[in-house]
């Protein structure tokens, strides 16, 4: 069995009350914590080499060493727990089972951070899990976790979770602050930087929820211990959510470097594919990220293995490459229709753009009604380089990285898959069905493109 | 905006008062704009969940900010409703991962048996059916979201049983 950090204790049965989480050695971190400096604790951050578990990848100790604290303004640490990009639920499955877990990891942080109010902002969908981290938060106020003088150290905090209502952006940090003031989710320009002024313009740190709740453990076993897991850059352990055509999906929580092969096909992670059906494609971390056909996924383009890390799942660029985003896992076998997905992924990029800048609030839009008329068999040949040349003027000109989330699985799709958006537009009468690829897959009517061909 | 012209009954009860004031004490005194997504969830939930101009008039006096910041907010995000719904929303997740499971087949079926087409509540009030997007529940695909809760793994009996149950009286949405 691989090692574990953060779902070490999850099946300790009664681990989400604060008694059984106690008993089993939890808020240990924080007592260490607050016997070091806070700049110890940034520093044992930066040495394990922990990349942010949201999607981006930002080292978080580098993130942490940027917070102004020379102009004595309140700081704050907010966990995103916002978690809406298709085909993650990992942070919700953390504070469903462990919610102390996370609690334990904000009140070091926040130490770390001289941070005195801290939130927990969570997605409005997630109510029930919301209702968990109240209760939890209440508990380990009762404890004397929280609060002032936390523990005879001096050092006061105030914790509060605060939800959302309902919008994929709030999950880009600033977007995030903007909803924490009671705004909408509009995202700001940058810089500032949060860190210099994010909450009330006072400076914030951004976290996602896994990253925080690797705190813990680094400053018990310390960041160097945490470096030796994993491989290379790609330090420690990562939950991944793995969802869509696979034998055993869920939450599994991996060593950086194991082998896409082994992920997908043991026993022990997804046991391979439901029904038994071929593979068709992956996307390694969630929608934004792009889409692998078959051939890319257990090998990359030079032949090497093709590794669980942010690297190796990015090795070749955009051309043959991916990325680990946020390690949302969805496998694809041929009954599934790469135009519907993509269609389906432009419906939701459509739906959850701000609108603030115009190639996104009108290219998302533009996209999907491409998509669907070629989906549903309205479609013509110059629609493909249409809908190129729209998600290439809409990547990079947009305030925030949700105009490049909509526009890379279109261009990925096109990219690897143009094949299958031939077939919908040259043969109309054959995708009538939205199950069209059910009984007919691609590899059977392959022929009939190929037979086009000049 | 739409506006509903229906009347919606407003009643700030003790309960809510002092639910409004727990939220409140999560900000600091001059930040009171902060707590405004809480305190709409609360409110909505005590008013058969949806905001009528009227309610979110009361918000915005309760916050002390202006009518229109309310009215922007609730806008903005897809889970306050500005007109009634079924008393038992049921809201499909349609995106990808859920889509490769047989979502939208849940959602037809659904459709089907109460008569009703998307975003349309039956004529006794007491369903609508909604499609919406991701709500992190993609391994255990197909689901719908009622209330507060989700209901995974969906089939089509599972799906007859959650109505059973809802039109006794069963099922508790917070």
């Amino acid at each position: 069995m691989a090692r574990k950090i953060l779902l070490e204790k999850t099946g300790i049965e009664g681990i989400r009350s604060y008694e059984v989480y106690r008993k089993n050695g939890g808020y240990a971190s924080v007592e260490k914590a607050l016997k070091m400096t806070p700049d110890e604790i940034v520093e044992e951050v930066k040495k394990s080499g922990m990349r942010g578990r949201g999607g981006a990848g930002f080292p978080m100790g580098m993130k942490w060493s940027f917070i102004d604290k020379k102009s004595g303004k309140p700081r704050h640490l907010v966990c995103n727990a916002d978690e809406s990009e298709p085909g993650t639920f990992k942070d919700r499955y953390l504070m469903e089972h462990i919610p102390h877990l996370l609690i334990e990891g904000m009140i070091a942080s926040s130490y770390a951070l001289e941070a005195n109010l801290s939130y927990i902002y969570i997605r409005g969908e997630y109510m029930w899990v919301f209702k968990i981290l109240e209760k939890a938060i209440k508990e380990a106020y009762a404890a004397g976790w929280l609060g002032k003088n936390i523990q005879g150290s001096g050092f006061d905090l105030d914790l509060y979770v605060h939800c959302g209502a309902g919008a994929y952006i709030c999950g880009e940090e600033t977007a995030l602050i903007e909803s924490l003031e009671g705004k909408r989710g509009n995202p700001r320009m940058k810089p500032p930087f949060p860190a210099v002024s994010g909450l009330w313009a006072e400076p914030t740190v951004v976290n996602n929820v896994e990253s925080i709740s690797n705190v813990p453990w680094i400053i018990l076993n310390s960041g160097d211990e945490y470096a030796k897991i994993g491989i290379g850059r790609s330090t420690g352990t990562k939950l991944i959510s793995a969802s869509g055509h696979c034998k055993n999906p869920g939450v599994y929580e991996i060593e950086l470097g194991l082998s896409v092969d082994e992920f997908m096909n043991s026993d022990e992670y997804l046991g391979g594919m439901m029904d038994s059906r071929p593979l068709k494609a992956l996307i390694p971390g969630g929608s934004s990220v792009p889409i692998l056909p078959e051939h890319l996924i257990f090998k990359t383009a030079n032949g090497e293995d093709r590794l669980m890390t942010y690297e190796s799942l990015s090795d070749g660029g955009f051309a043959t490459g991916s990325m680990l985003g946020s390690g949302g896992f969805i496998v694809y076998n041929d009954t599934a229709c790469i135009v519907r997905n993509t269609w389906n992924f432009s419906r939701f990029y459509h739906h959850e753009s701000c609108g603030q800048c115009s190639p996104c609030r009108e290219g998302t839009g533009w996209m999907e009604k491409v998509l669907h008329r070629i989906e549903t068999g309205h479609g013509t040949e110059a629609d493909i380089e249409l809908l190129w040349s729209i998600q290439s003027k809409i990547e990079g000109n947009t305030i925030c990285p949700l105009g490049d989330a909509a526009a890379w699985p279109v261009a990925a799709a096109i990219r690897h898959f143009r094949e299958e958006f031939e077939y919908h537009i040259r043969f109309p009468e054959k995708i009538k069905n939205r199950d069209h690829f059910v009984n007919e897959p691609m590899s059977r009517v392959r022929h009939l493109i190929q037979g086009q061909m000049v | 905006m739409e506006i509903s012209t229906i009347k919606q009954e407003i009643n700030m009860s003790d309960e809510l008062m002092a639910r409004i004031n727990e939220l409140l004490s999560h900000y600091p005194a001059d930040k009171k704009k902060s707590a405004l997504l809480p305190v709409l969830h609360a409110v909505q939930d005590a008013h058969d969940h949806w905001l009528s101009v009227e309610l979110m008039d009361k918000v915005a006096e309760i916050l002390e900010i202006q009518p229109i910041e309310v009215y922007e907010v609730v806008t903005f995000y897809t889970m306050y409703a500005q007109k009634p719904r079924g008393k038992y929303p049921l809201e499909f997740c349609r995106t990808s991962c859920c889509m490769l499971r047989g979502a939208e087949d849940m959602m037809d079926y659904t459709c089907q048996k109460l008569g009703v087409k998307e975003n349309e509540v039956t004529a006794d009030g007491m369903f609508s059916v909604h499609g919406v997007e991701c709500l992190g529940a993609c391994g255990y695909a197909p689901m719908l979201q009622l209330g507060d809760f989700n209901h995974e793994h969906l089939t089509k009996e599972k799906i007859d049983q959650l109505i059973e149950d809802c039109r006794a009286g069963k099922i508790n949405l917070v």
